[in-house]
């Protein structure tokens, strides 16, 4: 008994900290979990918003539910959100899922001269001017990209920008499941 | 941003004894943005819209514990410096005791090793002559 506690505790001692060590190697500090996954969307705060153009007739909010659709935060401040938009242009053209943005306190002119510039893959883009909307959806970093199911669930959250690997490797699959 | 926005948040007035309360809350909350400030001492811009949430929160009559836990509910337990006690925070608060009494277990035994007196480390006759005719059995089993 006394040999194993000898040799078997530390032993014990260093997995347990070479677990945690090691788990804290390939984390990112900078994604927190959100506690919003699995939980219901809030949409009205979205809905109460002004839109940026007038393709609300396009569609409404209501529209949406019922859809698997993705919410994209962004602003024309933000650099990441560069990064990340041809890729949502491509995913747009797909026809794949509405997407739709939320502009994040960003200047309605300067969100325009945005979307002309690179390209407009929302469906919709609705304002955030103070940026209350964001925080409701626990944002804290832009971009940011949630998916929502059909029952108006949030399933996903991304922080920072998309890349190839992410949109093909995680979005595509969960969309795909999501909308049998 | 280099553009002003449109409509800015309007400033929310504060007495003497809900200041003191907000600075006490702020220095509970992390600032997302910048994970290593809290919310008082953060200029980020998210920053700036969370403390006038809890400002208006405060004006609104909110208890210090409705405005962490409507904090939670969007941003997560990582927004407290200091998590609420529950399951999945269970490791975090119970895990220095845990290591303490691990720590006092170990101490015990070594020093309750280290008191036998020499005598009582010693073999007896009686043990020895036990570990002889085992030892016999032993030989006797290889060479069958």
């Amino acid at each position: 008994m006394s040999r194993w506690l000898k040799a078997g505790l530390p032993l014990l001692f260093f997995l347990v900290i070479a677990w945690f060590l090691l788990k804290g190697l390939d984390r990112n500090p900078r994604e927190i979990p959100s506690p919003l996954i699995n939980r219901a969307a809030p949409v009205a705060v979205l809905e109460a918003l002004p839109r940026l153009d007038d393709r609300a007739q396009a569609i409404a909010f209501k529209d949406l539910i019922g859809q698997v659709w993705l919410l994209n935060v962004w602003g024309s401040w933000c650099s990441g959100c560069q990064i990340e938009h041809p890729l949502l242009n491509r995913l747009a053209a797909e026809k794949l899922i509405p997407i739709v943005g939320l502009a994040w306190k960003d200047a309605p002119a300067q969100s325009h001269e945005w979307l002309s510039r690179l390209g407009d893959p929302y469906t919709m883009v609705v304002m955030d001017l103070q940026g209350k909307a964001a925080i409701e959806w626990g944002v804290y970093g832009a971009p940011e990209t949630f998916l929502i199911d059909k029952n108006n669930k949030v399933r996903y959250k991304h922080v920072g920008p998309l890349s190839l690997e992410i949109i093909d490797k995680e979005l595509r699959p969960l969309i795909a499941s999501l909308k049998q | 941003m280099s553009q002003a926005l449109p409509n800015p948040l309007p400033p929310v007035a504060l007495d003497e004894t809900q200041q003191q309360r907000l600075r006490r809350l702020y220095a509970e909350i992390r600032c997302l943005v910048c994970q290593n400030q809290s919310l008082a001492d953060s200029a980020a811009d998210l920053a700036v819209d969370l403390r006038h949430e809890v400002q208006t929160q405060i004006a609104k009559g909110s208890t210090d514990d409705q405005i962490k836990g409507w904090l939670v509910e969007r941003y997560g337990d990582f927004v407290l410096y200091k998590p609420q006690m529950q399951a999945s925070t269970a490791i975090l608060w119970g895990g220095p005791f845990v290591s303490l009494a691990a720590g006092a277990i170990i101490w015990k035994l070594v020093q309750r090793r280290r008191s036998l007196s020499p005598s009582q480390r010693q073999v007896s006759a009686d043990q020895l002559r036990r570990a002889k005719q085992l030892l016999v059995a032993d030989d006797d089993q290889k060479g069958s």
